[in-house]
């Protein structure tokens, strides 16, 4: 059988082109690696090579033939052991174009398939019960007094003493005892094996630990602040984010990254972003950033042991306060479940991080008005808890978003868009959002101010949307 | 050796490495071209026919039709993975690298019917057809991919090598990366953190003189790249990565540094690449008689062909192996032609590894 050189496709998208010159004539022998053609792409001249050896028994197209279509059999080779002359004869009727098996679908199953996005949903796979189960605080546990920072250094030192395959890395964590105190006594009880200094190189200590979270380890990252992850992001969304499903569920990549995220106080718009949409943009990433600390620590402790990669959005201006934090042995809360932080019955307020603060002071204030709001606390923004949100809005039939954060492609318009495609029936006024003033973060006290979250905006917003 | 596009420094040709910087440092000694039986250089000979046919079927695929995107072929630069990895240990021994991936694989015994498959995109490949070939990946062989980012791997390779020596498992990471790759940020972060924290890593430049269509000499200011190195401390090695056997004599040297506990290492393979950057690179920033003549003067396979025919290998035996391959890749092509694309519902799987 002669071996049928077929019109090569030279790029993703090239469909035609032109056979622009043999370099080959009848009759002559090519091996692996013979230039044989120059073929004008839609983009460039290519050269086509053989790859098989043999004899070129006959050239079915001739040079200068403008418009042959990919899978066009442009040549007859002869292999090593035929006779050319005899494949040149007989092969004419056979030299039909072959068009490249069409492997993509029709248009009409492209729009099932399309519906079917619509409609599916993942598969449903077995989680460590501590994850799926929201922990009973049983009647009369002891309620310890606790900061937001010792709660998180709490739960690292928790899943440090259970498992030898977690540490901490990050700039400033070991020695200094972290650059806001959120590691401190770590470096003393794990030693320098485990809690480990890194030099100002975040692209790549962030690599580092997603390498070694790869490798099986389970690395907790720390950046100073979220500002500067963007020096990493690539590992983070790149690298950590993709691989379990480029590698069609082979590799994972249990990491977390955390750090604290948004405003601080008078630091400037370098050091003053909400990164909080950005990750909860990118499927394969879960994104966690809470509030209080109890949810704090049963969140950390949760993502620690996530076999997926996590990106915890901590609030330097939350580090100091205080919570009740139940005494109990192993404080694990469920990821993706969304807490109600008040009840209510008139609107609905969901926020999340530094944000549930000031909802919940709108809350108060608008209880003395005779309006009972709701604040719904998300703690986790990918995945996001539908659920109570829109079990919510079908009670209070009103909504405003409370976000630390500009206002442009938000968590709020994320909220926004699922209450028109899912609430819309339930809605009586459109939902509204509070953020933050779509500029750059001034330094002037004054200015600062003015552009972030405040209590008496929610109060309007939830007035508003209750018509009065 | 491959010649270079241009040598910036009039004295810094040949493949030993220069005078060290700093003569009181300890450096490896000079690496020994290998010593090889000849049962040894003929399965050298055959994983590397196995990449070149492996390679021109995908090539030959690619033209069909049957791969579509990026598809960089490891063609000419055979030696430098069947080198390096014969001296590894595949039980410990962590190997990662960048798009350019199909060579090390191969090299790493790993099945070409599943690499082949998921170049064609379906369901029987090694990720299932969801990563294509820039992605590939298996976690049972230690190898860890497969990235497109210029440079990512570089970083997550020292990674691995923190795993290594975290866990105490005794294994190295080799790291391989490009010329191109080698003036990414993200590189001379990683050598600072391997050096300062002693780690189990070789660092491979393959050096196969091109990033696309730039050459070395116009993208590098220090363009003798091995010593990329010197202002962490970590020593560099120039070996020529177009004959297996020094190639292999020099993994012998690297690995016994880098075992011995001295940290990392870097090699520069001299190198050389004979197709386009990717299947759609038209090449106009070389010409054909300098890529005809690195084939002719240089080309691995034929090298070490002529040398196991030196050495008294039959025709015979030649004749066999090769055979056996066009048979091995003309399965591994059928296998990844015949196979089904993916099941729809695949599009929703492994996004996470939990529910939540
Ligand atoms: C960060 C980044 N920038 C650019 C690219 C596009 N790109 C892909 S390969 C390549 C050239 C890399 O050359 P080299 O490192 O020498 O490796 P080689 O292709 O020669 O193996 C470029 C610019 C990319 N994938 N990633
Ligand atoms: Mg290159």
């Amino acid at each position: 059988m002669p071996i049928e050189l077929k019109m090569p496709a030279l790029s993703p998208t090239m469909e035609e082109g032109t056979l622009a010159k043999w370099l080959v004539k009848e009759g002559d022998t090519v091996t692996s690696g013979t230039i044989i053609a120059e073929i004008e792409t839609d983009k460039a001249t290519m050269e086509f090579e053989a790859v098989d050896e043999g004899t070129i028994a006959k050239i079915m197209i001739p040079e200068g033939t403008d418009e042959v279509k990919v899978g066009t059999v442009i040549a007859l080779l002869a292999g090593e052991d035929e006779d050319a002359d005899g494949v040149a004869g007989g092969a004419h009727a056979s030299a039909v174009n072959t068009q490249p098996a069409d492997i993509s679908a029709s248009p009409a199953e492209d729009a099932q398939a399309q519906q079917a996005t619509l409609n599916a949903r993942p598969k449903i796979g077995e989680a460590p019960a501590s994850l799926r189960v929201e922990p009973e605080v049983p009647e009369g546990t002891e309620m310890v007094r606790t900061t937001v920072r010792e709660a998180l250094r709490d739960a690292m030192a928790e899943e440090m003493r259970k498992d030898d395959s977690v540490f901490v890395m990050g700039e400033e964590v070991a020695e200094y005892q972290g650059a806001y105190k959120v590691t401190q006594g770590l470096l003393d009880e794990f030693g320098p094996r485990r809690v480990i200094d890194t030099p100002i190189t975040e692209y790549g200590f962030a690599g580092v630990g997603t390498g070694a979270a790869m490798g099986g380890l389970r690395p907790i990252i720390e950046f100073m602040t979220f500002n500067f992850a963007m020096q990493a992001i690539d590992h983070i969304i790149n690298s950590a984010a993709k691989t379990n499903y480029m590698s069609g569920g082979q590799m994972r990549c249990p990491i977390v990254f955390r750090g604290p995220n948004g405003a601080a106080s008078r630091v400037g718009a370098q050091h003053s972003q909400n990164f909080g949409p950005w990750y909860a943009n990118v499927p394969g990433l879960i994104v966690i950033s809470p509030y209080s600390a109890a949810d704090a620590k049963g969140l950390l402790k949760a993502a620690i042991r996530s076999q997926d990669p996590v990106v915890f959005l901590e609030n330097e201006l939350l580090y100091g306060q205080t919570f009740d934090v139940p005494k109990l042995d192993d404080y694990v809360l469920p990821i993706g479940k969304a807490r109600i932080a008040r009840q209510g019955t008139d609107v609905t307020l969901v926020s999340y991080s530094i944000g549930v603060g000031v909802a919940l002071d709108a809350a108060a204030k608008l209880a003395e008005e005779g309006i009972e709001a709701e604040v719904i606390d998300l703690r986790t923004l990918r995945p996001l808890d539908k659920e109570t949100v829109l079990r919510s809005l079908a009670k209070t039939n009103r909504m405003v978003c409370v976000e630390e954060g500009w206002p442009v492609c938000s968590i709020s318009s994320e909220l926004m868009a699922m209450a028109m495609e899912e609430g819309f029936d339930d809605l009586d006024a459109p939902v509204l959002r509070v953020t933050n003033v779509d500029v750059p973060l001034p330094y002037a006290a004054n200015l600062e101010k003015l552009a972030l979250i405040k209590i008496s905006d929610v109060v309007e917003a939830a007035r508003k949307v209750c018509y009065r | 050796m491959a010649k270079p596009a241009s040598s910036r420094s009039a004295n810094a040709s040949g493949a030993a490495a220069g005078t060290p910087a700093t003569p009181n440092r300890e450096r490896p000694s000079e690496p020994q071209r290998h010593h090889a039986e000849t049962t040894e250089l003929l399965e050298y000979y055959r994983q590397m026919l196995l990449i070149r046919r492996f390679e021109e079927r995908a090539g030959q695929l690619y033209g069909l039709g049957l791969i579509g995107g990026f598809c960089h072929l490891y063609i000419g630069q055979e030696a430098v993975a069947v080198g390096l990895q014969s001296a590894l240990d595949p039980n410990r021994d962590s190997v990662i690298t960048g798009y350019r991936d199909h060579g090390h694989m191969l090299a790493y015994g790993i099945d070409p019917k599943i690499i082949m498959a998921e170049l064609t995109g379906r369901a029987a490949g090694i990720s299932k057809g969801k990563g294509g070939s820039m992605h590939m990946f298996s976690v049972e062989r230690k190898f860890y991919g497969g990235h497109g980012i210029v440079g990512a791997q570089v970083s997550l390779g020292t990674g691995l090598a923190f795993k290594h020596k975290y866990s105490g498992d005794g294994g190295v990471c080799m790291a391989y990366f490009g010329d191109g790759a080698a003036n990414q940020g993200q590189v001379y972060e990683s050598f600072n953190m391997a050096q300062l924290w002693g780690l189990p890593i070789i660092y491979v430049i393959e050096n196969n003189q091109y990033a696309m269509g730039t050459s070395v000499n116009r993208s590098s200011a220090e363009d003798q790249l091995f010593r990329r190195g010197d202002s962490f401390r970590i020593p560099g090695l120039q070996v020529d990565g177009m004959d297996v056997l020094a190639v292999r004599g020099a993994a012998t040297t690297a690995l016994e540094w880098v075992r011995g506990g001295k940290g990392p290492i870097l090699l520069e393979l001299k190198t050389y690449r004979y197709r386009g950057h990717s299947m759609s690179d038209p090449a106009k920033y070389r010409s054909r008689e300098e890529v005809q003549s690195v084939r002719e003067k240089s080309d691995p396979i034929e090298a070490i062909k002529r040398e196991l025919q030196a050495g008294g290998a039959s025709e015979d035996d030649l004749k066999a192996i090769d055979k056996d391959i066009r048979q091995i890749v003309t399965e591994a092509a059928d296998f990844a032609e015949q196979m089904p694309e993916p099941d729809r519902s695949e599009l929703y799987t492994d996004v996470l590894v939990e529910t939540y």
